[in-house]
């Protein structure tokens, strides 16, 4: 795992010292992380990378996971989808799961935090514990518009906690306790972004068989309907009538999930005619995304949907042209045309990756520019300053705050 | 040449921000200057302060979230380019700054009466948001102007935009940190007028560094 030191190449030493005057300031605090799994997932990658350097800032950070059998989380699963406007059917029974196995995580799990930091719905109902103890809830989900009869139940516990943490304005709900806007981030140094050989990259190409002989236009998504594979694969089929060029869709297994087997299904029926189109059904293998994304002329990230949308910011911080649909936190990553072009559609993402591939210096200045917002945007470290002003934030009510 | 120790040292402190949503949306041009007219100064400051430290290079949007918001969601752009070069510099507090926003598109509306009324889905809504400021101290403490150009290498954009921005505008300080420190505390009040005139909109915080470091170098001899 990184050191802090190592950081500092990349952002600058009075960026790190900063950091360290805040660690400071939080002496004496215990701040306890609380999720539903240890590996896995976004928050869990988040986690497993910040505790470690909270820690080395003398920040005493923990992380605590609570439990769950396969009928808690198929309905978590279900909460996630109808949060993010998909709809789901939920009944009583799914509810009445939720509150039991959240009763005996409370029952069972010592919430001894002076700041209790809970992240997502799983574990929303710990707050029923609090005493004394400050609670902030930590939603990592796209609630811009959610169902209804999932939001209202948890929304009974969320307005328990001190504070409520989002992604993106627009996910922010009428609450009555104060709500933070904080950005996710991406670990430059991690196996998915730090810098690699060249030779790396051809050696990840030779093995997925993928010539360099014409530009490369890839998205990195796993095959669900809400990143739109088979719009990238319309989108890819308009530009290739004008500028010859290779796509390629590469995704996470789905083995789990029956719906990715069958968008998998769909790509692969919609694509086979076309030997320059390469569907790689990838392993968790981030040194490998890693090289796709470097390897690539033009990264492409179609989602109707998205969360924050991080591998836009992936793509950016390798300093790659990305067209990008403008959903969710998208839009705070790429400003339209001056750090990577945004679309709404099949016939705008296929005439921006047009430009792009026609323009190489247009398209460098862009990825040049998205590197430089990522650094200042985008960063673990910047993410780390946040939650440390965040922990801040609940022992002081006023706008302006002297430390 | 034996350089003028200061009266009294200066303290490089830095400000650090963490965005709190208010949970006020608009939807179109009357909503956002209701709002405008109601939020807290803190606010204001955040949506026409905010690209200053996010932004550390040359971009092409208009320098306040309300200019960029009418201009690329609504499609007013002659409103946006008002809004966008208000000349800030020549505001000493937020509410001067909010009244100047408000006047223009109060007037703008009322020659443009039907541009008011139109409506836009909640995903492309403005979202009001606030800073909250964290000033603490930094390690670097200075009793001249040698020590303070060395310090300005080694500050973050944050502890410059603070002591140039914040000290200013929202703690009601006449001048920036700086041209008052030279002027007062070490009695240099050519530096302390050029430090003055710059106007930092129209500087990144890296550039505005870089000119502050060579205006010092020129009256040290550096």
């Amino acid at each position: 795992m990184a050191k802090l030191e190592e950081y500092i190449p990349i952002v600058g030493k009075p960026v790190i010292d900063e950091l360290k005057l805040l660690g400071q300031k939080l002496q004496g605090k215990v701040i306890q992380n609380i999720n539903s799994t240890a590996v896995g997932g976004g928050v869990a990658e988040i986690l497993n990378r910040m505790i470690p350097l909270l820690k080395e800032l003398e920040v005493d950070a923990r992380w605590d996971v609570i439990k769950g059998g396969e009928q808690f989380f198929e309905v978590t699963k279900k909460f996630h989808n109808a949060l993010h406007g998909k709809h789901e059917d939920i009944d009583r029974r799914d509810f009445d799961i939720f509150t039991e196995t959240s009763q005996r995580n409370a029952a069972e799990l010592n919430t001894y935090g002076d700041i209790v930091f809970v992240h997502d719905p799983q574990p929303v109902m710990l707050v029923n514990k609090r005493s004394g103890n400050k609670w902030v809830w930590r939603c990592h989900i796209d609630v811009s518009n959610p169902d209804q009869k999932v939001w209202k139940f948890l929304r009974d516990f969320v307005v328990k906690y001190d504070s409520a943490v989002f992604s993106a304005p627009s996910f922010t709900q009428e609450l009555p306790i104060r709500q933070f806007l904080i950005a996710p981030s991406i670990d430059p140094l991690s196996d998915k972004n730090k810098e690699i050989p060249q030779q790396a990259i051809d050696s990840v190409m030779e093995k997925y068989k993928i010539p360099k002989d014409k530009p490369i236009i890839t998205q990195i998504s796993r095959f669900d309907r809400l990143k739109d594979p088979i719009g990238v694969i319309e989108a890819y089929k308009k530009v290739k009538k004008y500028v010859d060029c290779r796509l390629i869709l590469a995704g996470g297994t789905a083995t789990d999930d029956p719906e990715g087997m069958a968008v998998l299904d769909e790509v692969r029926e919609k694509s086979k005619a076309d030997a320059d189109i390469h569907i790689l059904l990838l392993p968790q293998n981030d040194i490998e995304v890693n090289a796709l994304q470097r390897g690539s002329t033009v990264i492409i990230q179609k989602s109707l949907k998205e969360g924050f949308g991080l591998t836009v910011a992936e793509a950016l911080w390798k300093g790659k042209p990305v067209v990008a649909s403008n959903v969710g936190g998208i839009p705070l990553q790429i400003k339209n045309k001056y750090s990577g072009m945004l679309c709404y559609s099949v016939d705008g993402a296929a005439y921006a990756i047009k430009q792009l591939l026609n323009s190489p210096q247009y398209a460098r200045k862009l990825g040049e520019n998205g590197k430089e917002h990522i650094r200042n945007n985008f960063l673990l470290t910047r993410h780390i300053r946040d939650y440390m002003l965040l922990f801040l934030s609940l022992y002081h009510g006023e706008d302006i705050v002297y430390l | 040449m034996q350089l003028q120790k200061a009266k009294e040292p200066f303290k490089f402190y830095t400000r650090l921000n963490l965005t709190e949503l208010t949970g006020l949306f608009a939807s179109n041009l009357r909503q956002i200057v209701r709002h405008i007219k109601k939020v807290p100064v803190s606010s204001i400051y955040h949506h026409t302060h905010r690209f200053l430290q996010q932004r550390q290079y040359h971009s092409p949007e208009p320098p306040n979230d309300f200019a960029y918001w009418i201009s690329n969601v609504l499609g007013e752009k002659e409103l946006s380019e008002q809004l966008a070069s208000i000349d800030m510099a020549r505001f000493s507090d937020i509410n001067s700054l909010r009244n100047a926003i408000v006047e223009i598109i109060d007037l703008y509306l009322k020659k443009n009466f039907l541009s008011g009324f139109r409506h836009l889905e909640k995903n492309e809504a403005f979202c009001f948001m606030k800073s909250v400021s964290f000033i603490l101290p930094t390690s670097y403490v200075v009793t001249d102007l040698k020590e303070f150009m060395e310090a300005l290498k080694n500050i973050t954009t944050d502890s410059i935009y603070f002591h140039t921005f914040e000290a200013r505008l929202r703690i009601g300080r006449e001048t920036n940190d700086f041209s008052d420190w030279i002027k007062y505390s070490i009695g240099n009040k050519k530096l302390a007028d050029e430090i003055s005139r710059l106007d930092p909109y129209t500087h990144t915080l890296e550039e505005l560094r870089m000119v502050m470091i060579r205006l010092v170098e020129k009256q040290i001899g550096g």
